[in-house]
């Protein structure tokens, strides 16, 4: 390694389920130069100090959504998050909160995937199309919309920074809702009816309250917190509206 | 895959102390556990109307209440309360509000943060001068 190489305590929560019986902390005294992020200290542990740690990565640069983790204390990917930030302290790396431990830094993802294929997130188009018609074309207003809500990696640091999510596993949470609301502000999507049934519930948009960090945390923007509190006027006036107007079928 | 299963032991994290975590949950935790106050301000303002409605003396005595010693201590700390609370309602104003398109650009969360609290201090101040 280079001259200009430090070291820093890397103190990892360890979990392994054959047997531990809870996470413990770990310490690894970590090597590192001012370009290594926390994910490549990570690995540094994994190649030369202790191959039985276990973390889940890809990319390495922050579009595959795999190494969220909280650092410090706060979710963030361990890929964009250096280590050089922390030195000449020592650097605290946990699995995400408000998910169960698989083992290590891995977490158990499945409550999010079930939820995730529940909100149907693909676009459903208001009339059959044809391959024919061509290009389902849209303006660019209409892609403002919702852009913003569209660039969400699934990473998962939104739902480790949300409070309401880690009391209530059952609340949809914010990355989720974020993603409902990107296909409801679609314009060549006709699929709003079939998802605003879990959006009206309390599980939907009304089990969040306005907490914010989600937005504060997320690496891309999308601001979930924005996603699911402009709705909730809507969910309102479509409660007192059903009353008025009822459209039958439990709608 | 029922010996992998098995082997399978999620540890869940309990949840006791939660906001404790991370400041931004103890400013959250401030700011509705302060809301207590506000709701109670209007309820100060409240029985104000009902002795008003109840005649001249009775409005008299709620005022003379007003004057004591606990109770301006307590207007000391609601105000500060409230300014915490102006700061905090239009912080998240934007998130509440759908987006807003200005020449096709979105209006920038802070631009709605900002315009909210300037309309309130103003507002604020021309009211104190029609008082005072």
């Amino acid at each position: 390694m280079a001259d200009s190489t430090k070291t820093i305590e890397m103190e990892v929560l360890r979990y392994r389920p054959e047997q531990d019986k809870e996470p413990f902390y770990q310490t690894y005294s970590v090597p590192f130069t001012d370009d290594w992020s926390v994910l490549q200290g990570l690995q540094y542990i994994k190649d030369d100090l202790d191959s039985t740690l276990s973390f889940r990565w890809s990319c390495r640069m922050a579009i595959c959504g795999s190494c969220g983790m909280m650092i410090d204390g706060k979710p963030k990917l361990g890929c964009r998050t250096f280590l050089r930030h922390y030195y000449p302290n020592k650097v605290r790396v946990g699995p995400l909160e408000h998910f169960p431990i698989e083992r290590d830094l891995v977490v158990v993802v499945e409550d999010f995937i079930k939820k995730l294929e529940g909100i149907k997130p693909y676009i459903i188009p208001k009339q059959a199309r044809t391959l024919e018609q061509g290009e389902n074309l849209q303006t660019p207003a209409q892609l403002e919309k919702f852009r913003q809500f569209s660039t969400c990696i699934n990473c998962m640091l939104c739902y480790a920074a949300c409070p309401q999510y880690g009391l209530n596993p059952d609340f949809t949470g914010p990355g989720i809702l974020a993603l409902m609301h990107r296909y409801n502000a679609d314009s060549r999507d006709g699929g709003r009816a079939q998802r605003m049934e879990l959006g009206h519930a309390e599980e939907g948009f009304w089990g969040c309250t306005a907490v914010t960090y989600c937005s504060e945390v997320c690496p891309k923007d999308v601001d979930p917190a924005n996603a699911i509190n402009q709705n909730k006027m809507g969910s309102a006036i479509d409660y007192f509206v059903r009353f008025v107007a009822p459209r039958g079928a439990g709608k | 895959m029922s010996a992998q299963t098995d082997k399978r032991r999620p540890y869940v994290r309990p949840m006791d102390s939660w906001w404790k975590r991370d400041p931004f949950f103890v400013r959250y935790m401030i700011m509705e556990a302060t809301s207590v106050l506000v709701a109670l301000y209007a309820v100060i303002l409240l029985v104000g109307l009902l002795r008003l409605s109840q005649g001249e003396a009775a409005y008299k005595g709620w005022l003379e209440a007003l004057k004591s010693t606990p109770s301006i201590v307590l207007h000391v700390v609601i105000l500060v309360v409230f300014l915490y609370h102006l700061w905090s309602w239009f912080k998240v104003m934007p998130k509440t509000m759908p987006m807003i398109f200005v020449d096709g650009k979105k209006l920038p969360a802070e631009t709605i943060t900002y315009t909210g609290v300037t309309v309130a201090v103003v507002v604020n101040v021309i009211v104190l001068i029609i008082l005072v």
